[in-house]
């Protein structure tokens, strides 16, 4: 027993997780929390505004594999906070917010800036809890920190009364913590693994579909030594890309609707398909009565109420995606049968070919998919890459070739303008000697520019690449194709002066003109102490291929104007 | 995923008994598409748990998800559905009837008794009914009430248990 404030159990509690790093903002509700930080031995990065301190615990979370913390203050603070919090459930990403609340006396009062975060978080959480007493502190956030970090991880936010961080009692810690309701499940059940197994070694087309959940469950090599003993080819979610080196001769990259064309059509021709902690968001499988109609498909999730939900599966098995993996090795790696002069191999060589020319057309103008494969030159192995959202997204997915695991940070479920920038510093903050890019396009990046400020001030450098096209690029290509190019709500001309803005905020700006001075200033921001943002003006008329009009189907994919 | 026969299934909910656990329930319901017939909540024999009957109207699919939806709150400690065959499911109605005079009284008492139901308030005009059966009986009393006219009804939803020796528990 230890008589703090709540305040203190607080801070004291974050401390036995090991918190180090916290993103946030004060404020009325929580002053108690911040006088306490005052003294501790825990950073605070001073975020601009709280949607921002949400992405940045999101993207410290992703690379560091840790919980990412962020705090708000009540009522607006804690609504800032929302955007943050939506973009990590459905990432599922283990960022854990603190708000702060009106006192007791006062909640359901309508209280100067009282918000009811617990209603409106719930679902978009997969915990959401009030402390309701003092005492109940150390309790509640060892549930908070368990329930974001195990099974699949999730948001969790705490709400805490401003009365009850100021009020002193004595508090106990305790180390683990058994909830009734919640037990994952992470063992795949071995007549599962022997099925899945069976079914791999009697494919003729077998293929790999990974996505998020293995990088998650760091489960990247286990991934590669069994597609590696089996010859299987392995595409990836948008999520997934990282989970297998994209340069491995087995790699085809992203599936979906602005997936690799290689993917795309040779998962049509897979008999088995190994998902392995992919979720077949409507992103992955395009219309979804057209994806691997014929295909039997293996699912491998910690999440059982994923199996099924949008694709019929026909062996799920709900697990830990490494655990699952090195079972199925066992049973396959007695079996030896890798061929790589099979048909199938000799097929997927033949896709390959045919469209590597697509991608590599047109190398030397400043084009979006040029620049960014010049950017993977200048980057070590290791480089971290956060996107935007839109166009720069898809052709980072499609250009960048992502080598580890939780090097390539992207909003894919919630599709969140403002992202990448604030989850670059994130990343950067739990890995401050590796390289962290972001690569946005004017709109997103505009989102959230403010934070220019924090990575200044806090000493965050990282590297801002905007594909400046003046445009809400993605949904101008769409109103080009779809709309007769009625750019309606997406002309967003040539504001702001993105050097002038990056200036103003003490950070370097360039313009560049050419790929060889895109290099210069990529290689002098990687050497730079403050943040550079390197403006690319490309041509608005520019589109992604390949693309897959909504409520088509894979095979309906448009490889190029 | 195909339409399937819709069917009326019933969900034994057990969940920890504290605020904002309805909230929860019921939010994952709206934010899913998934529509409630009916939803009964009590307390239980165990301290801090509550027990939850939902009545759906779905099909396999989406009574599967519905069920993986609830397994995955934090706050719900066991979910099981209850077969048809093999439960025993109570819902009881309140039912406050027009009684014009003392014909329709006596016709009103008669069936009360068919329907082995209880007269629990009676005024110059009207009577308060209570029935408890299954939602099939308690649909056909009120069918035959409406003759009187009906002035008000509050109806609780469906309880059930499953019959024998099995237990839903933690």
């Amino acid at each position: 027993m230890t008589k703090m404030t709540g305040a203190q159990a607080i801070i004291e509690a974050l401390k036995k997780e090991k918190v180090n790093h916290i993103f946030g903002i004060s404020g009325g509700a929580v002053l108690p929390i911040y006088d306490v930080l005052y003294d501790a031995e825990m950073r605070n990065i001073l975020a601009k505004h709280e949607q921002c301190a949400g992405h940045m615990a999101d993207g410290y979370a992703r690379v560091s594999g840790l919980p990412g913390v962020c705090i708000a203050t009540s009522g607006p603070g804690a609504t800032n906070l929302v955007t943050g919090i939506a973009n990590a459930y459905m990432d599922s990403s283990p960022v854990v917010s603190i708000t702060g609340q009106v006192t007791r006396a006062a909640i359901g009062k309508d209280a100067f800036q009282e918000a009811d975060i617990v209603g409106i978080t719930t679902p978009i959480t997969k915990y959401v809890t009030q402390v309701k007493r003092t005492e109940d502190i150390p309790k509640v956030f060892k549930t908070a920190f368990y329930i974001a970090t195990s099974g699949r991880p999730g948001p969790v936010l705490v709400d805490v009364p401003k009365d009850i961080q100021q009020h002193s009692t004595d508090f106990e810690f305790h180390d683990s913590i058994t909830l009734r309701g919640y037990k994952p499940r992470d063992n795949p059940h071995p007549v599962q693994v022997k099925r899945a197994a069976e079914m791999l070694v009697k494919a003729e087309h077998p293929m790999i579909l990974a996505g998020g959940g293995v990088i998650i469950s760091n489960a990247s090599r286990d991934l590669l030594k069994l597609a590696e003993l089996m010859m299987l080819p392995v595409a990836t979610t948008l999520m997934g890309k990282g989970s297998i080196p994209e340069t491995h001769p087995l790699s085809l990259g992203m599936v979906g609707m602005h997936g690799m064309a290689q993917a795309n059509t040779l998962i049509l021709e897979s008999d088995v398909l190994l998902t392995v902690g992919a979720r077949f968001s409507d992103r992955t499988t395009a219309r979804v009565d057209g994806f691997c109609p014929d295909t039997q498909i293996i699912h491998i999730d910690i999440d059982s109420a994923e199996i099924g939900k949008n694709v019929k599966i026909d062996l799920p098995i709900v697990a830990d995606a490494g655990k699952t993996l090195r079972e199925i090795y066992k049973l396959v790696v007695k079996k030896a049968m890798t061929n790589e002069k099979s048909p199938w191999h000799s097929r997927i060589q033949q896709v390959r070919e045919h469209y590597t020319s697509e991608l590599e057309r047109d190398s030397q103008s400043i084009t979006a998919p040029a620049i960014i494969r010049s950017l993977r030159a200048l980057l070590p192995n290791n480089a971290i890459i956060a996107t935007e959202v839109g166009q720069n997204q898809m052709w980072a997915a499609l250009h960048f070739q992502s080598l580890e695991p939780r090097t390539f940070l992207s909003s894919g479920g919630l599709g969140t303008m403002g992202f990448g920038f604030p989850a670059a510093i994130g990343a950067k903050v739990a890995k401050p000697d590796v390289p962290v890019v972001d690569i946005a396009g004017d709109g997103s990046f505009i989102m959230s520019a403010q934070e220019l400020a924090t990575s200044v001030l806090e000493e965050i450098p990282v590297i801002v690449v905007v594909l400046n096209n003046s445009m809400l690029g993605m949904v101008a290509q769409w109103q080009r194709i779809f709309y007769n190019r009625r750019y309606s709500g997406t002309m967003l001309h040539d504001s702001p002066d993105f050097v002038k803005l990056a200036e103003a905020f003490g950070a370097q700006g360039i313009r560049i003109g050419s790929l060889d001075e895109f290099s210069q200033a990529v290689k002098n921001g990687l050497t730079s102490d403050v943040t550079t943002v390197i403006d690319v003006p490309i041509s608005p008329e520019e589109n992604v291929y390949p693309m897959i009009p909504s409520g088509k189907t894979l095979k309906d994919m448009i490889l190029g104007a | 995923m195909k339409q399937e026969k819709l069917q009326i299934h019933v969900i034994a909910v057990l969940v920890e008994h504290k605020p904002g656990v309805l909230y929860e329930v019921a939010n994952m319901f709206r934010r899913r598409g998934f529509n409630i017939e009916s939803i009964t909540v009590g307390k239980t024999e165990q301290k801090d748990q509550a027990r939850m009957t939902i009545t759906v109207n779905g099909d396999e699919y989406t009574v599967e998800q519905i069920i993986k939806q609830l397994n995955k709150l934090i706050n719900v400690i066991k979910v099981a559905i209850l077969e048809a065959g093999n439960m025993v499911l109570r819902e009881l109605v309140l039912i406050k009837i027009h009684t014009s005079d003392s014909k329709a009284r006596s016709d009103l008492l008669q069936y009360t008794n068919i329907f082995r139901g209880r007269v629990i308030d009676v005024s110059p005009d009207s009577m308060i009914i209570e029935v408890t059966g299954d939602t099939e009986k308690i649909d056909a009393f009120i069918e035959l009430s409406r003759s009187f006219g009906i002035k008000e009804i509050s109806r609780t939803g469906a309880t059930a248990l499953n019959r024998g020796g099995k237990v839903i528990r933690e």
